[in-house]
């Protein structure tokens, strides 16, 4: 207990100042008229597709399911964050952290709705289900109006999402994913992947943890969607078609399923990259493609496979951190 | 019926006054058109090693399936501690004292051994999602706790050195121990295993024997097994059941096996056989 408590903290100290050094920099960038408003509207949109990456990682990666559905928990989220935000319920920071909350649940809710029936099942059904989740809570909103702006769409939408916003909820949603899969909530979820009768053999309540999972999923996919709704002041529910779902499907892939690192490194590389390439914006979905393929054949795992970034590992590695954690002796809980 | 009935014979002579741990009643199941177990009946006492041999495609990985609940029984009742088992699906069998290893291994080859084992712990620890994500001192404490106690059950088959390993890339003869390991970790009254020493030399199969012996004296748990391997199954086993196109041909102490004409007949006498000529 000693030796884990004088490591522990001071790897969470260095982990937090990191973290807080980040944005720090982060938003004396963003805010300090160095950039050009196209490259502060990337930086704002990786922060949330990097949410949807990690957050879909979790059930496609972690749990090795299949969910074609991302978007709609995306969409809930959106719009249940947009109402609450033109509501004025609340006022100042306490009504954007309530109408990111209340997106985040409702989505989640949904997640439970949807994921009990399809995981109680084995095989694909997932993926066929929430196909047809996304596309029914499209319609949903369309045939909606007076609610939603239908069609139209929904219009004066408070833009509450900054750089500061955005990455703390990157921050939040990496943290809470890391730290239920290097718990015994987090093993469950990875044993299910493995070998699904094997974990039920072991008492594990393997139906539970796919909803758990599903639902933390849609949790973070709800609270991204709010952040959208929050950036682009307006939205339509054209921009949670099903290709949105197959987009954020695509980064988890690329970087590797069941590797958050990958999902972080996916996002940042596939969401910047017509940032490179204006002018060539009409052969995107070519070149995302080919991205894909290259992929596929020279690492088919993803470009992380399943490894992921341990700050941990790295101060071992720098300087004189060998030989405390060797003491330590254990292997599984260096996290971070 | 006669004394020497299989369906009636008791199995166990030890801990013949407690109530067994494990009792099939009849237990049948039907794939389809086929029967491939039929009238199935069983008793395991408290601390008892059991065998079930037969030749192959005998049913016998079908009833340690029905036994865990993996398949529901056309047939009969199964009992664990005098309690039915009709409601329960494989979790909570689990949960009332069950566990098992795999003939064909079933590992989480992915994970690291010692994970592997901390799955089988899972039950034993009981932080919530709240405490794993704000990480308080419960986590720390629980997965202290799980971590020295899945370390010192790999200690068993000497295998804490591997702790940190990928199961996928054991050997095959430590994959089946730690499939063993595992199941221990779900701290079961009775652990069935099925073939345990297929794939296994010569020493490598004593060494288990022993181990096997050694883990029913320090758990004080039963154990029931599924062998080919005759030195085996009549070394270490009290009680042996045969079955044979999913029927039972007979039950008995090792001896009253080995002398027995119907098993010989059907099973033994190729089997040993074949353990002769090597
Ligand atoms: N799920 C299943 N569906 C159909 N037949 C099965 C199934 N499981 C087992 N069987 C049949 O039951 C018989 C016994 O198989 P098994 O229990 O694996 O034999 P063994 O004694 O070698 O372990 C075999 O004939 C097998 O084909
Ligand atoms: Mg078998």
């Amino acid at each position: 207990m000693n030796r884990l408590g004088i490591k522990t903290p001071a790897r969470y100290a260095i982990n937090a100042t990191l973290i807080i050094a980040f944005i720090y920099w982060g938003y004396v960038i963003t805010q300090g008229g160095m950039l050009t408003r196209a490259q502060n509207n990337i930086i704002i949109q990786v922060g949330f597709f990097i949410i949807l990456a990690v957050s879909l990682n979790l059930p496609a990666g972690y749990l090795g399911q299949l969910p074609l559905g991302h978007a709609g928990f995306m969409a809930v989220g959106a719009y249940i964050g947009a109402l609450f935000w033109r509501s004025g319920i609340l006022s100042g920071y306490g009504s954007v952290v309530g109408g990111l909350i209340a997106a985040g649940i409702v989505s989640a809710i949904f997640g439970i709705i949807i994921g009990v029936p399809a995981l109680r099942l084995r095989g694909d059904y997932l993926a066929i289900i929430t196909l047809g989740f996304g596309e029914m809570i499209r319609v949903l909103i369309m045939n909606l109006p007076s609610i939603t702006g239908g069609a139209q769409g929904l219009q004066q939408i408070p833009r509450h999402s900054n750089f500061l916003v955005v990455y703390i909820c990157v921050i939040v949603c990496c943290l809470v994913i890391h730290m239920i899969m290097k718990s015994r909530h987090g093993r469950a979820i990875l044993a299910i992947r493995d070998n699904e009768i094997a974990t039920e053999s072991m008492g594990i309540n393997t139906t539970y943890y796919k909803v758990m999972a599903f639902a933390v999923s849609a949790f973070f996919a709800g609270v991204a969607g709010a952040l959208y709704a929050g950036t682009l002041g307006i939205l339509v529910p054209s921009d949670f078609n099903f290709m949105m779902s197959i987009n954020i499907l695509m980064i988890v892939v690329l970087g590797g399923l069941g590797s958050m690192m990958g999902s972080i490194i996916g996002a940042i590389v596939l969401t910047s990259l017509p940032l490179f390439m204006q002018g060539l914006n009409q052969y995107r979905l070519i070149i995302y493609a080919l991205l894909l393929i290259l992929v596929m054949i020279f690492k088919p795992s993803g470009l992380m496979g399943t490894y992921d970034f341990s700050m941990g590992h790295v101060l071992e590695k720098v300087g004189g951190w060998t030989m405390r954690s060797k003491k330590e002796g254990g292997a599984s809980d260096d996290s971070e | 019926m006669t004394p020497n009935d299989p369906r009636t014979a008791l199995l166990p002579e030890r801990d013949i006054h407690k109530t067994p741990v494990m009792e099939c009643r009849a237990l049948g199941i039907d794939f389809g058109g086929l029967t491939a177990v039929d009238d199935f009946n069983i008793t395991v006492a408290p601390t008892e090693i059991a065998g079930l041999i037969g030749p192959n495609g005998a049913g016998k990985t079908t009833i340690f399936n029905l036994l865990t609940k993996v398949y529901k029984p056309t047939r009969g009742a199964m009992f664990l501690n005098g309690k039915n088992t009709k409601k329960m699906n494989t979790i909570k069998a689990n949960q009332a004292g069950i566990a098992r290893t795999f003939q064909n291994i079933r590992l989480f080859k992915e994970m690291t051994v010692l994970e592997n084992v901390l799955v089988g712990l899972h039950n034993e620890m009981n932080y919530n999602l709240l405490s794993s994500v704000l990480r308080f001192p419960e986590y720390w404490r629980s997965e202290r706790i799980a971590k020295g106690r899945a370390l010192e059950l790999l200690s068993i088959f000497n295998m804490q050195d591997d702790a940190s390993m990928k199961a996928g890339a054991l050997p095959y003869g430590s994959q089946r121990r730690l499939e063993i390991v595992r199941a221990l970790a779900t701290n079961p009254c009775i652990l069935l295993l099925d073939e345990p020493a297929a794939g296994m030399n010569h020493s490598e199969t004593d060494e288990l024997m022993e181990n096997i012996r050694k883990i029913r004296d320090m758990f004080q748990i039963a154990i029931l097994l599924i062998e080919h391997d005759m030195n085996l199954v009549m070394g270490i086993c009290e009680g042996i059941a045969v079955i044979n196109y999913g029927k039972l041909i007979a039950k008995g102490t090792p001896k009253d096996i080995q002398n027995n004409p119907v098993v010989i007949e059907a099973y033994l006498g190729k089997e040993l056989g074949n353990a002769d000529s090597h």
